[in-house]
């Protein structure tokens, strides 16, 4: 038997990034997501790590681009707006090819929103959010357990892809307490040969940059991008089913909309509703094959979401609209109720 | 002795070194235009150089190597 | 025979793209001089900037990296919190350090991070095509202030060692000319000093060097040099702004 300790969500994602090898942290205050930067501000100074907070987001995020380009594992955390300053280090990462660790507790939007949870940041995680053509890993914790198991995964990802891995969480599963493990994760490492390490006078030097002034150049950059995400879309989307053998209806839900949908779906079987749950935990890459599949068996989907319909795009795509798609929704800091959903399952169940 | 060599290809044709001399024997060569169609600089009078690197530590492009 | 001056080891072979005259190229052998004859090449991590200089990657011999426009202070403390045994420098214009950069500046110097900086002030945005800096000259005429800058209109321009220098944090701010040899010559010093201040880990050292860009301030490149000695140099006066380690020897 695994030991577990009782965790904050927040706080799991801290102490996994700590386990995953990540000694450098640099970030900036912003609510709901504190607990990780006290964390690391309490932990890192005594196992010879760095805690830094920066002068903002943009710097922070930059201070991760450089320590990234040292091939350390470093990592920053922050919620939607801070995110949204943080997207041009974004895409410099994404254009210099190195990993990182991106954490966004989301909070409801747009502008200063509010502090209370929110899925509202799907676009900008698995559509770019940064400029220029690029992706991010994003996984999508629906328990304190994943915060913690997807963060070692998410700091694994990112190494092996050399790109960013984005924990997109959200305030409730960041404050919520639950027992965890962290014995089963398992740490890779890869080699960094490209790493700005000082050239030793033994090698050629190295060079971190995004920036390609010869357009065939640039573009040949972009196709061999693109290879490295078609391999990540094949080998790599996680998801759950749930209760999906013999489903004719499938609700589709992440991060804490899942577990409401869960409770949901179990009162529609005691209604004998044959109902089942699809929850994403990669929202990029999208577990397109799993719907495209679910969209032969069932006939009608439901995407249960924390904001004003944004996942409910990919699954249109994913099962090319052969069914029809529904929104069961609550936006900007609201969370649905099992009750909300489960009239969306019995609307569904009538063809309506 | 001194002695002056430019990496002629890669001269712009500034003048600072031409400037910059203190002997005024750096010329640029209007008859000359290098790869970069720039006309170069040139050494004019070899024999007055005193290797003082004045030209060398003015050129932007780092095109000249001093000796004596 | 024995060589007087030649092209430094930490510079590779790749031709300057800067413009003819462009004084970019002499602090970049200053620079690279530096770090020749301190030995220091094998261990060295530049960042170069967005601007003119942007493509300073491919000119250091040394690792390198490129960061957004304004951060390099930020990518270079990234940097060296992971590898403080290594030398970290940054190269940066006025724009990019005064201008868009300047929260990075100031807070990276507060920090008293153990970087070296070297900023390049020619008063003007050159890759662009010659719009008004931060450190633009009242009355300078630019692209973007074609009648001439109206402190009025858009303020002061900002004596950044004059303003860092008020800091607790930073270990050594210098401004250096490279108008002529004299100048050269001490703006080497300087330099080489500000990377020997990383070493001994004193900590942030940043040297102005106030340059000139004969292309867009439309003048021949001995005339902007000129320029440099009779408008800029007044406004920005060459010296040492503050020396942590000289001021206690001193007490």
């Amino acid at each position: 038997m695994a030991e577990k300790v009782l965790m904050k969500g927040n706080e799991a994602i801290a102490e996994a990034a700590i386990r995953a090898g990540c000694r450098h942290y640099f970030g900036y205050p912003i609510t709901p997501q504190t607990e990780i930067a006290a964390y690391m501000a309490k932990k890192m100074p005594k196992i010879g790590g760095v805690f830094l907070q920066a002068e903002s987001e943009i710097a922070s995020i930059n201070m991760v681009y450089g320590a990234a380009a040292t091939g350390m594992r470093v990592m920053t955390s922050s919620s939607s707006p801070g995110i949204s300053l943080k997207t041009e280090g974004l895409s410099y990462i994404a254009g210099s090819d190195v990993p990182a660790l991106v954490v966004n507790v989301q909070r409801g939007g747009p502008g200063l929103g509010g502090i209370q949870p929110s899925q509202s940041d799907y676009f900008q995680a698995t559509k770019g959010g940064g400029h220029g053509d690029y992706r991010m890993i994003v996984l999508a914790p629906a328990s304190v357990q994943e915060m913690a198991s997807l963060t070692i995964k998410g700091f694994n990802l990112a190494d092996k892809y050399r790109m960013t891995s984005m924990i997109l969480a959200d305030g409730t599963i960041g404050q919520m307490m639950e027992p965890i493990s962290f014995e089963d994760a398992e740490i890779e490492t890869y080699e960094k040969p490209w790493a700005l390490t000082g050239h030793g006078n033994a090698r050629k030097h190295n060079i971190v940059n995004s920036l390609y002034l010869q357009p065939d150049a640039l573009e040949r950059t972009n196709f061999e991008r693109y290879e490295k995400y078609a391999a990540i879309e094949e080998n790599e989307p996680m998801w759950e089913e749930y209760m999906m053998e013999d489903a004719e209806i499938c609700v589709v839900a992440f991060g804490i909309a899942s577990r409401v949908a869960k409770n949901a779906v179990v009162a529609a079987r005691a209604e004998g509703i044959k109902v089942g749950l699809i929850r994403p935990i990669t929202l990029w890459p999208f577990p397109t094959k799993a719907l495209r599949k679910a969209a032969d068996q069932c006939k009608r989907f439901i995407s249960v979401e924390l904001n004003m319909g944004q996942m409910i795009e990919d699954v249109r795509l994913a099962t090319e609209c052969k069914r029809p798609v529904s929104l069961c929704h609550r936006a900007g800091g609201m969370i649905p109720s099992p009750e909300q959903v489960l009239e969306s399952i019995r609307k569904a169940q009538k063809g309506e | 002795m001194a002695k002056i060599t430019f990496n002629t290809d890669l001269c712009k044709g500034c003048g600072l070194c031409v400037s910059a001399c203190p002997k005024g024997i750096l010329a640029l060569d209007t008859n000359q235009i290098n790869k970069k169609g720039y006309s170069p600089a040139v050494m004019t009078d070899q024999e007055k150089c005193i290797a003082c690197a004045f030209c060398a530590t003015m050129c932007p492009d780092c095109i000249i190597t001093v000796e004596k | 025979m024995a060589v007087v001056f030649e092209k430094p080891k930490a510079l590779t072979d790749v031709p300057l793209h800067y413009c003819p005259g462009c004084p970019h190229g002499i602090i970049h052998r200053l620079v690279a001089e530096a770090i020749d004859e301190l030995g220091i090449e094998g261990q060295t991590i530049g960042v170069a900037p967005v601007g003119c200089a942007v493509m300073a990657y491919d000119y250091f011999a040394c690792d390198m990296i490129e960061a957004p426009h304004g951060r390099a202070p930020a990518v270079a403390t990234g940097i060296k919190r992971c590898r403080p045994e290594n030398v970290v420098f940054t190269y940066q214009g006025d724009g990019d350090l005064a201008s868009i950069g300047m929260a990075e500046t100031v807070h990276s110097a507060a920090r008293n991070e153990n970087i070296t900086v070297i900023f390049v002030n020619n008063a003007i945005y050159g890759m662009t095509g010659g719009q008004m800096a931060p450190t633009s000259l009242p009355g300078q005429v630019t692209q973007t202030s074609p009648y001439g800058r109206d402190v009025k209109h858009c303020g002061w321009p900002i004596r950044v060692s004059e303003m860092l220098s008020t800091l607790e944090g930073p270990e050594f701010i210098a401004r250096v000319a490279v108008n002529n040899v004299k100048n050269v010559k001490n703006a080497k010093k300087a330099i080489k000093k500000a990377f020997e201040n990383q070493i001994q880990g004193k900590g942030f050292s940043l040297v102005e060097v106030v340059s000139a860009c004969p292309t867009n301030w439309g003048m021949t490149p001995q005339k902007a040099l000129e320029w440099v000695e009779s408008d800029m140099l007044p406004y920005y006066p060459i010296g040492v702004y503050k020396d942590r380690s000289a001021a206690k020897e001193e007490k």
